[in-house]
Formats: structure tokens, C-alpha cells, sequence
């Protein structure tokens, strides 16, 4: 490609990009009324992505495409990339909490912008778009559209190309098409998850009564989705986690984890590393998985109550059920893995006892109504709003531009806390350091998404095994040396070093010595 | 409590100090000219390539140092006064020490060229080389390289990545070929023409031509052609910055001369890093390497001998790493440019990617391996190399010993037939 059509690529990418948006954003003023219009808003969409990603790759060298990012005001925090944030911010504020000013009716016909994907909705699934139809369409889109520039920008590194097409398929086919097929197909039910890959904790409403009753009122179907549901958390998932770590879901499978890997890659180095920033990660990200799991459990007890202790389940035996099956996993873990318990591990293990805690205040203060002392669906709206929206969405995706890419995966997701834990202790990955070859440049902390200090570890020859690994690989494919890789490996021996770097034993460095 | 000066705060000193701290409790002071802090030197490109911010070349931070009682003074050492045991700086300040260890690394080759002290001609290596080159960016159009090494590929890297024209004057017939044999050469040479850089084999500078104000304005080659620049870079190697020294009585050659305890001609006083000097070379090595990992283990070792646990240093087994554009390569034991008397080679390429087994004809053992866009595993070979395994067995161990990132085609078999092949021959 020569320079001139490169610069005829990057004009047609960008203007038909922007082309795209203006129909979506007039259509905001109940502008665009014909269907075909949306047809030829999406497309320009996707070409203007395929245009400008040619325009970017197509005459360099496949390599490390990192050139500039920190000169540039949108990877660097510039006022375009604060305009974009505020953008952002204000489509998941609309989106949340005023769907009418997108033009989403629920008593009647849409207008503006959701009433212009009714067409398309109609099409998927028979129904007249809702906020969240488009809000699904256009996540896709831009898992599509950037997977795509991602996919161009490594494709000199076949585990990126290879995670990319995943996270793209899991998106359009587990996320998007088979949901909406399935509920075009079933046009009876009520809505109920059936999102095959999104689970609970992330999925936090998936043990809600109504989700449940939805669920079972939906005939096999809507009971294949909650023993999948089900078998997912107890039993598909840790097995992965076991032999893979957290990254066959973070980063090849989950739709958060998948946005921020496509759309939110320009912006990975944002994510801080200072350590006062992962003790902040430790306690925020337990927080969550505390008051997510508390919440569950008491949606699901005072469900007991009102349906008269289903499948003989009394509200007590739950209760001492559930505290039995965490403080058997406590002692486990206790029994087990003593050693390898470092901090966001023991942080983890005293979230675990502060649940059992409040279980059994629960239970014990319990009344009609009332669970540790406020209404549980009180507690769940709140659930919903602090959590659910504000943090997973408001600050997760419009705050990309500022604060990286996973300020939802590394401060809020309840699902990565569970799993780090397991990561840490019972799983055969782990990032290794190539012996002595580390030069302490710092291109793997940089570019590191979830603001692991990778080079703190690789510079003393000590292999990576933390709990906040998404698995994402990009420090092994930016590291000039050679010095990462991540693996399988057993689960023996996974944090001894390879002595090629001289460090003295732990155990004679006190206190303050252990920075060294 | 001993006070434990230290001159440098590179890799050397900075991993000296470490390992003093982790020893004991004596008072360690750094000092340095260049930085407030330590820095990644190898990482500077990715400071004016924009891949990363300065602050990110830290590996530690701020509270790092008070934490574990390192001092740190900014200034320049004029002078060493073993008998009174001070330094003086620049500023006439003088430090007392007990123990005091000379890391002060290296600087940029001149070979007295003519013009190469006009605005605009540097070489890189310091952080302030780094400011230099920043400033001169804007007035760059086309920029002339000097030195077909390391910091040379990397200015070319470097000064591309900001959109300038580069002319790449290398005098060796080949890149980099004191150190790459023919065949790695050609890949790494077309590789970096591939990149748009001008790149010119066989050819040394004679001089840098002036414009009115004393900034560069070209160079002229010694086949007389003249190349119009704003900027050369001198990446001609690099000697030991031990100009300090000259009237003291540290003995010094090209380097400060230590012993195998990295111990100088005078009590007490110890040099490491680049600017060291063994004064009887350790069999098959360089007697001044200036590298980063052996840097690293001077300063390892010379702590230990400190604090009273004397240890010889012994770097062990050979190896390195670098990067040319987007070539990675890897090293470990010795494969020699030119083929030594009793040396036989293994060698295997497809797709900018190279493969080499250097072997001794009589005991077959492996001398040593290195490649070039594959990813090999240090503890693997090191173990290899030090068992004295032999070729045979290497070559059929291969894929043990990749380290390229998973789901990657291993060129493994690939490699072995070809392997195959030229020992049947």
C-alpha cells in the first residue's frame, strides 16, 4: 500500500465511521424512521473499522505496534480522551437511568434511537427493540469492529489471534445471536438468562426470584439454562480454572472481559501500578464479592420463605448448609495451601468468614420482612445500582479513556475475585520468567491491563502467579526479550525460581527487606 | 557500621546496593550524575518511541529507597582519595567512605572524526542522550547512524518510529557480523532495510561537515560521498568511563583492573559493571563486558564479598538477549561469527526466523545456541551447556527448551530434519 492510498484509507475509514454515528445520533431526535437506514448505519460502521485498521497495519511489519501511544492525547489522557470518557459516561447514565431519552418506551411504541433498531430487533428475536437491544447490538459491534483491528495490530502472535476470535465468537454467538434466536423461538417465555457463558457471581441476578421463577416456568428449556447455570459455578468453571487459570474465562470467553481486550486495548497502559493501588484492587474487589454473595444468598432465602421451603429446603438448612459447604472450602484451602497463601489470598479467605458472619446475623435477625434489618429487595436495588450499573458500566467503560481498560475486571468483579483465589492456589498457570534475561525495561508493567507490576517479579527471575491475572498475554508479546510466557504447568514447584538470578532465600529478609 | 559508597546507580551499583541491604545493616550511599533514580538504560528507546513515559524505566518506586536506607547524592566525582578514604564532587563536596564501589559504566566511542563534537552528533547512552536527541528531533529530516551494533539498529529503531529518513553506515561487510554469523547477518541487514532505512555496508565515516552555526549539516564517507543530515549518532561501541581516574591511584587500562573478587589494586575499593576490567580474563570471555546481565551478577557478587562471604565472580554461562526491530534475538554458551578450529555449525531459517548450534567437532558437545525470532529457555540450555550435552541430544530435546508463547507453530521438526540433513553430510 503506498502512502497516498494509505491516507485515501484512513480518510474513507474515518468518514464512514463518522457517517455511521451521525445516523445513530440523529436518530436520537426521532430523525430516522426507515429501516434500511440502520442497515447502512451499521455497515458504514464496520467498513469505516475495516478501512482505517487497513489504513494503520497494512503497510508496516507485523510486530509490536506500540509506537507513540504515549505521545498521542487519546492513549495519554488528552482532552480527546476525556471527551470520549464523558461521552461514554453519558450514553451508560442514559442507558441506565433514563432510557427515555433514548427514546425507549415501555408502554408503547419506541422512538429515537431504540425505536430505530426495531427493526433489527423484530428480526432476532420478535420483539420491539429495549434499550438494553441496543445497548447488546452495538457491544457487539464494537467487540467485532476492534477484535478485528486487534486481530491486525498482533497478528504476528498467534495466542492474541487466537483469544481475539474467541472472545469475537463468544460475543456474537453465546452473547448476542443464540439469546435472541432462542427467545424469537420461544416467544412464550419470560425473559430469563440465556447466556450460556454468563454466570453467577458476575451475573448477579441469575439467582433473583424472578429470575428463577422465569426460569422455571420456561419448561426445559429454562431448566437446561439454570443446571447450566448451576453446574457452570460449582463444577465447569473451576475445573478450567484448574488446568488453565482464570483466562479461559477473563480473557477468551467473558463479554466485559472481551470489550476491554478489542475496544479498550488502546487504552491498557492507563491501568495504574502503583502498590498503593492494589491494596485499593484487594479491598474494593472483596467488598464486592462479599456484598454480591450476601445478597444472593438472602434473595435466595427470604425465596425459601415465600415459597414454602421448595424441594424441602428450610430457610435454616440453608443457611447452615451454605456455611457448612464455605467453611469446608475455608478448611481446605487452610489444610492445603498454607503456605502459598499470600495477601489477596488471606484477603479472599477473611471475605469467605465475614459472609459466614453475616449468614448467620441473618438468620438470627430475620423477620417477615426485614433481613439485617432493611428490606433484601431494598438490598438488591442497591445492589443493582451501586454495583450493577454505576460501577460495571459508568465507571467500568466510560472511564476506559482514564483510568485503562479493566477498572471493572481488577476493582469490582466479584467472578474475578472467586476465581484469583482459585488461580492462586489451586491452578496449574502461571506467567514464567525466562530465567536471567530480564532487562527491567518495563514494557510487560506498562501494557499490563490490570496493573500487575510484572517487572517487579521478571527482574528477579521469579515467576508470576497473582490472583488478578486475566491471562491476556500482552506482556509476553510486548517484552523485547523473550522473557514471559504463559503456562500450564504443574502445581508443584509453580512459584520457585530458576536460580539464575542470585536471591537470597525469603525467609532472611525481615519486614521492610522484602521490597528488595 | 561501615559507610558503603557507591559511585553509578546503573544495574551494577543499583543490584550491589540491593544485595548489600538484604546482608546487613551498613550505611549505603549512591551516587549519580545521570538520575535521581535508577532507570532501565536498555529502556530509553521506548521513553522517545513513545511506548512508554520516563517514570515507567523505574523499577522501583519513590518510597523504595527510603524504605531500605539507601542514600542517594545527585552529583559528579572529580576525584578518589584512597588514603583518606573521601571522594570529592564536582561541587567540592567531599563524601567520606569505608568501603567504596566504582560502577560508573561506560560511554560512547569517538574516534577522533573529524566534526564529531558539533551540535547535533552524540551518541546514546546516558539519559541526558536521550534529552539531547529529544531536543534535536524538530530539526531533523534525515539523521546519519555511525556503528553497526546494538545502539546503532536501536537509534535506527528509534528516529523511524518519529517518521525520520535514516542512513545506516555500517563498515563491517555485513550487520553486526564481528558477533552474528553471515547468514543471521543478512536476515537482521534485510530485515532493517525493510524498514525503510538506507542502510550502507562497507562503509565508515571519514567526517562530519559543519553548517555556519556548528550544527551538523552531513557526513562525508570515506568513498568521498557526501550524505546531508541534522543529526549523526556514534554507535561505535562503547569504553569504560573511567576519565576520573587518570591521576589517582586506582590502576586502570581500559578499564578499572579488578581481581576475580572484583577487588581494585587498593583496599577497600571495588569496581563493577561495565567500567571493570578483569586484570587475567576469564577463560572465553571478554576481560570488559559491557552488558546488563553481567553487570547484574558483578553487583550480586561483589556484595557478598563485602559482607564478609568472599565470592569469585563467575558469570557462568554466556548468554544474552536484543531485539532488532522486530527480530528477537537470543544467545546462550558461544557461536562464534567466524568458525573457530574445532567448532561445527548447525543451522536452520524459514520466515526471518534462524536457528544455530555451535558444536566441538571431537567432543560433539554443544558450545553454544542462539536464535533469531524463536524464544529459547534459559534454564534449560544453561543446564544443557554445563551437563556438556551433545548436539545429538540437544537437537532432540528441542522442544524443551522453546519458549515461544503458547500456540505458536513450534518450528521444532522443522529444524531437526534440516539438523538431520547437514550432519549426514
Amino acid at each position: 500500500m503506498t502512502s497516498k492510498t494509505r491516507n485515501t484509507y484512513f480518510f474513507f475509514g474515518a468518514m464512514q465511521a463518522a457517517l455511521g454515528l451521525l445516523v445513530l445520533t440523529t436518530s436520537l431526535f426521532n430523525k430516522n424512521s426507515q429501516n434500511w437506514l440502520l442497515f447502512v448505519a451499521l455497515t458504514l460502521l464496520v467498513m469505516g473499522g475495516i478501512f482505517y485498521t487497513h489504513a494503520l497495519y497494512d503497510r508496516t511489519l507485523p510486530g509490536i505496534k506500540n509506537n507513540g501511544v504515549w505521545h498521542k492525547g487519546l492513549s495519554n489522557r488528552g482532552w480527546s480522551a476525556w471527551l470520549l470518557g464523558v461521552v461514554l459516561t453519558a450514553f451508560y447514565v442514559a442507558l441506565y437511568w433514563y432510557p427515555e431519552t433514548l427514546g425507549y418506551n415501555s408502554q408503547g411504541n419506541n422512538s429515537g434511537l431504540v425505536g430505530f433498531f426495531d427493526s433489527l430487533s423484530l428480526l432476532l428475536n420478535g420483539k420491539p427493540a429495549s434499550q438494553w437491544f441496543v445497548y447488546g447490538t452495538l457491544y457487539t459491534l464494537a467487540i467485532l469492529v476492534f477484535g478485528y483491528k486487534f486481530l491486525h495490530k498482533y497478528r504476528h502472535n498467534r495466542y492474541q489471534v487466537v483469544r481475539t476470535i474467541s472472545v469475537m465468537f463468544f460475543q456474537l454467538g453465546f452473547a448476542f445471536l443464540i439469546p435472541e434466536i432462542l427467545s424469537k423461538l420461544n416467544p412464550q417465555y419470560a425473559y430469563f438468562n440465556m447466556d450460556l457463558k454468563n454466570m453467577w457471581p458476575l451475573d448477579y441476578d441469575f439467582f433473583y426470584d424472578w429470575h428463577l421463577n422465569n426460569q422455571i416456568n420456561s419448561g426445559s428449556l429454562g431448566m437446561f439454562m439454570l443446571l447450566f447455570g448451576l453446574l457452570m459455578v460449582v463444577l465447569i468453571s473451576p475445573i478450567l480454572t484448574y488446568f488453565f487459570g482464570k483466562r479461559w474465562y477473563c480473557s477468551w470467553v467473558c463479554g466485559c472481559g472481551g470489550l476491554a481486550e478489542t475496544a479498550g486495548d488502546p487504552f491498557r497502559q492507563l491501568s495504574s501500578k502503583k502498590k498503593w493501588v492494589w491494596k485499593l484492587e484487594r479491598w474494593s474487589v472483596h467488598i464486592v464479592l462479599f456484598f454480591v454473595t450476601v445478597m444472593t444468598l438472602a434473595v435466595l432465602y427470604s425465596y425459601l420463605e415465600k415459597n414454602n421451603n421448595l424441594l424441602g429446603i428450610t430457610q435454616n438448612s440453608f443457611v447452615y448448609g451454605c456455611i457448612g459447604l464455605i467453611i469446608l472450602v475455608m478448611a481446605l484451602i487452610y489444610g492445603f495451601k498454607r503456605k502459598a497463601l499470600n495477601k489477596d489470598a488471606l484477603i479472599t479467605l477473611g471475605t469467605l468468614g465475614t459472609i459466614v458472619l453475616a449468614l448467620i446475623i441473618m438468620n438470627h435477625t430475620a423477620d417477615a420482612n426485614q433481613l439485617f434489618f432493611v428490606n433484601s429487595y431494598k438490598l438488591r436495588e442497591w445492589y443493582g445500582f451501586g454495583i450493577g450499573a454505576a460501577f460495571s458500566g459508568v465507571i467500568g467503560v466510560g472511564f476506559y479513556p482514564i483510568l485503562g481498560s479493566r477498572v471493572w475486571c481488577r476493582f469490582g468483579c466479584p467472578m474475578a475475585a472467586i476465581l484469583g483465589l482459585q488461580q492462586r492456589l489451586f491452578s496449574k498457570f502461571r506467567i514464567t520468567t525466562n530465567g536471567g534475561q530480564c532487562i527491567s525495561c518495563g514494557n510487560c508493567s506498562v501494557y499490563c491491563e490490570m496493573g500487575i507490576d510484572v517487572r517487579a517479579y521478571a527482574q528477579k527471575g521469579e515467576h508470576i502467579v497473582r490472583s488478578s491475572c486475566v491471562g491476556c498475554g500482552i506482556c509476553s508479546a510486548v517484552c523485547p526479550r523473550g522473557v514471559l510466557k504463559l503456562e500450564n504447568v504443574a502445581t508443584q514447584n509453580r512459584m520457585n525460581n530458576s536460580g539464575l538470578i542470585m536471591n537470597n532465600p525469603p525467609d532472611l529478609l525481615g519486614g521492610l527487606k522484602k521490597t528488595l | 557500621m561501615r559507610k558503603i559508597v557507591i559511585i553509578g546507580n546503573g544495574i551494577s551499583g543499583v543490584t550491589a546496593a540491593r544485595h548489600l541491604r538484604k546482608l546487613g545493616d551498613d550505611k549505603i550511599l549512591l551516587i549519580s550524575d545521570e538520575s535521581d533514580a535508577f532507570f532501565s538504560r536498555t529502556a530509553l528507546m521506548y521513553v522517545y518511541m513513545g511506548h512508554m513515559k520516563f517514570e515507567h524505566t523505574q523499577p522501583y518506586e519513590d518510597g523504595f529507597w527510603d524504605q531500605n536506607k539507601i542514600e542517594r547524592v545527585r552529583g559528579r566525582v572529580d576525584k578518589i582519595d584512597p588514603t583518606n578514604k573521601n571522594l570529592i564532587l564536582a561541587d567540592k563536596q567531599t563524601i567520606d567512605f569505608d568501603v567504596l564501589i566504582i560502577a560508573t559504566g561506560s560511554i560512547p566511542n569517538r574516534y577522533g572524526w573529524p566534526g564529531e563534537h558539533l551540535q547535533g552528533v552524540q551518541g546514546l547512552y546516558h539519559k541526558q542522550d536521550l534529552e539531547a536527541l529529544e531536543a534535536s528531533t524538530p530539526k531533523i529530516d534525515r539523521a546519519v547512524i555511525v556503528g553497526g551494533g546494538l545502539i546503532g539498529v536501536e537509534l535506527a529503531e528509534m528516529l523511524v518510529s518519529r517518521g525520520k529518513k535514516v542512513t545506516f553506515l555500517v563498515r563491517e561487510t555485513a550487520f553486526w557480523n564481528g558477533v552474528l554469523p553471515h547468514e543471521e547477518a543478512s536476515i537482521i541487514g534485510d530485515h532493517i532495510k525493510k524498514h525503510g532505512i538506507d542502510l550502507r555496508l562497507s562503509t565508515e565515516l571519514k567526517e562530519i561537515i559543519s553548517d555556519d552555526n556548528g550544527s551538523v549539516a552531513g557526513v562525508v564517507t570515506h568513498s568521498g560521498e557526501q550524505i546531508p543530515c541534522q543529526w549523526v549518532g556514534l554507535a561505535a561501541g562503547v569504553s569504560p568511563n573511567i576519565g576520573f581516574l587518570t591521576k589517582s591511584a586506582v590502576e586502570t587500562d581500559r578499564g578499572v583492573l579488578v581481581d576475580r573478587h572484583l577487588k581494585t589494586n587498593l583496599p577497600d575499593i571495588y569496581a563493577i559493571g561495565d567500567c571493570a576490567q578483569q586484570r587475567h580474563p576469564i577463560e572465553g570471555r571478554p576481560s570488559v563486558e559491557a552488558v546488563w546481565y553481567t553487570g547484574r551478577i558483578m553487583g550480586e557478587t561483589v556484595a557478598q564479598t563485602i559482607m564478609g562471604m568472599p565470592k569469585e565472580y563467575s558469570p557462568g554461562q554466556w548468554f544474552n538477549s536484543a531485539k532488532f526491530f522486530d527480530i528477537e534475538y537470543q544467545t546462550y554458551g558461544r557461536v562464534r561469527a567466524q568458525k573457530q578450529k574445532n567448532e561445527q555449525h548447525l543451522y536452520w531459517s524459514a520466515n526471518n526466523k534462524a536457528l544455530r548450534i555451535a558444536y566441538d567437532k571431537s567432543s560433539l558437545r554443544m558450545l553454544g545456541i542462539h536464535s533469531l525470532g524463536i524464544r529459547l529457555r534459559h534454564d534449560c540450555i544453561d543446564q544443557w551447556l554445563n551437563e556438556g550435552k551433545a548436539y545429538e541430544y540437544v537437537t532432540k530435546h528441542l522442544q524443551e527448551a522453546l519458549f515461544d508463547p503458547e500456540l505458536y507453530r513450534s518450528p521444532v521438526k522443522h529444524i531437526q530434519q534440516t539438523f538431520n540433513t547437514q550432519v549426514a553430510v
